[in-house]
């Protein structure tokens, strides 16, 4: 039986060794424990016993060479000596030296081979985990989720609208949907931080992308080959542009990546935007880029309406501690017409048209620092009262910064109401994903031909911009046509505390 | 038999004294002698020359240590150095690690540039006090400068059991005042040593004894050749993920790099070099890049160094992430003597294969 020598490990940091000298040849006899052979290492110089008792039957490195630890330099036939030491040389044969010091090259290829086995198991169970994770998120959100308002529409999808992400995002062209595509697997529904800027930045709609990550999540180079295919397509916003290029792209942190800023010149003065101001910049152009936006406008009578209000503007200012506004008497007008007309209260989710039958007004309120349109939730079951205290609350809440985040949420049509400048006809922005604004100028005494005579009245100009992708110019006029006719024939008299009219 | 013992001594000594006189090598040579044939230094052999080099150009840098002179130290990086320099700048020393930094901060407080070397890393902690409280601290208390450089053979892999083994750089690192320096390549420890001697307040410098002999490369003769402090390097290129790491994982890590391009992966290896201050704009740089990280490191999982490279990532890289970020990292136990015990402590090739191959699926 023949016994392999081994290179030794002489330290623990030493990797290689040189024969300096064969003290036995090929063929002689040698004694366990007897010098076989010198080294020399980075640490010592030495003499290395045999391991056996037997002949030596073979040198394979010979007396200059250098060579790993563990390499095999000789062997020694032991068959002679059997009697001597069978024991001796099973223990031999797995020689403790090379184990301990594996040559690196050679573990390598060792350890790719047993890399592919784990995987195959544990992928299961990592799914499976995934998936538990994913359902036990499912029923968080159910809970979530309130029972109130959830019409035909799939309930999946009322979500992003009433999430707290919609304020800010309101007017977006394609909001930052924080929905997957639907039917993805369990990580569907994780977006990472790099994914939800991708999509603010370069204003994507994520259920277009699909997902390739594990459980069918969205990932970067997801964004990245829609972004590429949809550049084919549709030119975008320059300024998103350059972001996309990842690779060598500005420092990493914020403060260090300075975009040159803009100098004042002589007589010019460099006021930074108000996070307000950059929010209605960011969102007036989203609205424009995607919404079709038409316009109309028709004139109302309000003499009847001026002259309720003069009767009962005392009374209900000392009963209600607010003055009574034309205000309320639009919007009352408007609800009536928005439930009879629910296209013109309705928004797309996709390729479906979404109509409510309900009104959250919006009321556009004028702040010194800019504009932010409140809510009036379920205008269309208040009247006159109601609305003139609903209104006047939202709007005093909002001038003393008191508003808070679902008062600002939910709006199903907005109005604003430019006339108290002075401003006669105006042309609103639409305010998205709803599908219409109505502006409501300043009422003021017109001449204007009554059964043939001129005569002096009070007027006003009443406009809405509307998006033509939902509805077309009939429904918008006929829309306008039932607010005016709301206003001019309706007697309001009996919802301010006045007598009704002709009794 | 014991005849031929005492003749084969003899010849070995004769040969010694032929290795002094050609100069390649032994008693009283330049570290660069003993480059191999090709001109590449060992991990040992780069770090022997910086020394070497630094006492040449500066006399106030002196060494002290224990069995540093005769001996040439326990991994004989300073072998030779006392025929050269003699006993009074290759200074023995008690065996009593807090000895050897008071020494050392009495030394630099009189002007001289101490560089202490310890066994092992593990026994730094006898002079922990010395250390952390007097060296650290020293400049921000008196105004002094504090020019010490503390140099010790750490980390795990060599099966040298749990006294032999330590990373203990996370100690450091939370000490103020205290730089902290991991080379990983031969270029990278000879510059970071010269660049530490130079420095002149306190540098931890952990050299890792499991790349001592096994990683060998060409290194700069230019004796004015550093490497700055504080600054990461990208030892590998790549798209898809990144492996932050330093010390012997970076060569675990190119290896894995190296085996996952099969697999179409393609991993960036950012090697920290210094974990103490941190290069936070070389992480983020890289992360921004592939959005996919890997934070390998062999100080302990909990509170090591890769927890604050996590840390960083988490808070000033938020939105440039795909992923969560991934540790890989020893857990916290010793390190064990046992070889396949140890084998299962210290991250392997094959698992941080399998944690990028996750990441990048992810």
């Amino acid at each position: 039986m023949a016994t392999p020598v081994t290179m030794p490990q002489l330290g623990e940091t030493v990797v290689e060794g040189t024969i300096t000298k064969w003290l036995k040849k090929e063929g002689e006899q040698i004694e366990r424990d007897e010098p076989l052979f010198e080294i020399s290492t980075d640490k010592v110089d030495t003499e290395v016993p045999s391991p056996v008792a037997g002949t030596l039957v073979a040198i394979k490195v010979q007396e200059g060479e250098t060579v790993q630890v563990g390499t095999e330099l000789a062997m020694i036939e032991t068959d002679g000596q059997a009697a001597s030491a069978p024991a001796k040389a099973e223990r031999a044969e797995e020689p403790a030296e090379a184990e301990e010091a594996p040559e690196p090259k050679a573990e390598a290829p060792a350890e790719a081979e047993a890399e592919p086995a784990p995987k195959a198991e544990e992928e299961p169970e990592e799914a499976e985990r995934a998936e538990e994770e994913a359902e036990a998120e499912e029923r968080e959100k159910e809970k979530a989720r309130p029972d109130e308002e959830r019409p035909g529409a799939e309930p999946a999808k009322e979500e992003p609208a009433r999430g707290p992400a919609e304020e800010t995002e309101a007017a977006a062209p394609a909001r930052v949907a924080v929905e997957a595509p639907a039917g993805g697997g369990p990580r569907s529904q994780i977006l990472s931080p790099l994914v939800r800027r991708l999509a603010e930045e370069n204003q994507i709609d994520l259920s277009q992308v699909p997902g390739s990550g594990t459980g069918g999540r969205i990932t970067k180079k997801d964004v990245m080959t829609y972004l590429e295919s949809r550049g084919a397509e549709e030119a975008r916003p320059a300024a998103a542009a350059p972001r996309l290029e990842t690779v060598p792209q500005p420092p990493p942190t914020r403060e260090a990546a300075p975009a040159p800023r803009p100098v004042a010149q002589a007589r010019e003065e460099a006021i930074p935007l108000t996070r307000m101001r950059q929010a209605i910049a960011r969102n007036m152009v989203a609205s424009m880029q995607t919404t079709a936006r038409a316009w109309n406008l028709v004139e109302v009578n309000m003499e009847n309406i001026a002259r309720t209000r003069e009767a009962a503007k005392e009374a209900f200012r000392q009963r209600e501690g607010i003055n009574l506004t034309f205000m309320p008497f639009v919007a009352r007008a408007v609800c009536e017409a928005l439930l009879a007309f629910p296209d013109v209260n309705a928004e797309l989710r996709e390729d479906q048209l979404i109509r409510k039958h309900y009104v959250n007004l919006g009321i556009a309120v004028a702040l010194e620092e800019g504009l932010i349109v409140p809510v009036v939730k379920g205008a269309d079951t208040m009247n006159i009262v109601g609305l003139g205290r609903a209104i006047n609350d939202i709007a005093t809440r909002a001038r003393n910064k008191k508003l808070v985040p679902d008062d600002v949420q939910g709006g199903t049509f907005t109005i604003t109401n430019p006339g108290p400048f002075g401003s006669i006809i105006s042309v609103p922005i639409i305010n998205p994903p709803q599908c219409a604004i109505l502006a409501f100028d300043a009422v003021e005494k017109r001449p204007v031909v009554v059964e043939d005579a001129i005569a002096i009245r009070h007027m006003v100009y009443i406009s809405m911009s509307w998006d033509h992708r939902i509805i077309d110019g009939a429904t918008a006029a006929q829309f306008l046509g039932r607010v005016k006719q709301n206003l001019e024939t309706w007697d309001f008299g009996p919802e301010v505390g006045l007598p009704a009219r002709g009794s | 038999m014991a005849e031929g013992k005492a003749e084969r001594a003899k010849e070995r000594r004769s040969k010694e004294e032929e290795k002094v006189e050609a100069g390649a090598a032994g008693h009283g040579a330049e570290p660069r002698g003993k480059r191999s044939e090709d001109g590449e230094a060992t991990y040992l052999i780069a770090i022997a020359e910086a020394l070497w080099e630094e006492m040449e150009r500066d006399e106030s840098v002196f060494l002290l240590g224990e069995d540093i002179g005769i001996y040439g130290g326990a991994f004989k990086v300073t072998e030779g150095f006392i025929d050269r320099f003699g006993p009074d700048r290759v200074m023995d020393t008690p065996i009593c690690e807090e000895t050897i930094v008071g020494m050392a901060v009495g030394a630099a407080m009189e002007g001289f540039r101490p560089v202490a070397e310890f066994q092992y890393a593990d026994f730094m902690t006898c002079g922990f006090d010395e250390i952390v409280t007097n060296a650290a601290r020293y400049h921000y208390r008196s105004g002094v400068q504090l020019p010490i450089v503390l140099r010790a053979p750490s980390g795990g892999g060599v099966r040298a059991g749990p006294f032999h083994s330590t990373n203990p750089e996370p100690y450091f690192a939370h000490a103020p005042g205290l730089k902290v320096i991991c080379p990983a390549f031969p270029t990278d420890a000879k510059g970071l040593l010269k660049s530490a001697v130079r420095d002149d307040n306190p540098c931890v410098f952990l050299e890792h004894k499991w790349i001592y002999r096994r990683v060998k490369e060409k290194v700069s003769d230019d004796p004015n050749f550093t490497v700055p402090i504080g600054k990461a390097e990208v030892k590998r290129e790549g798209d898809d993920v990144s492996v932050i790491t330093y010390g012997a994982m970076v060569h675990k890590a190119l290896e894995a790099a190296d085996a996952l391009e099969d697999d179409g992966v393609s991993a960036e290896v950012v090697d920290l070099r210094t974990v103490q201050p941190l290069d936070t704009e070389t992480i983020l740089k890289s992360v921004e890049k592939t959005s996919r990280v890997l934070v390998l490191y062999e100080s302990h999982r909990a509170l090591g160094i890769g927890a604050e490279v996590s840390a960083v990532i988490a808070e000033d890289g938020f939105d440039l992430l795909d992923a969560p970020v991934m540790r890989l990292a020893p857990p916290n136990v010793p390190v064990p003597f046992s070889p396949p015990l140890e084998d299962a402590y210290l991250p392997q090739v094959d698992q941080i294969v399998e944690a990028m191959q996750e990441l990048s699926k992810w």
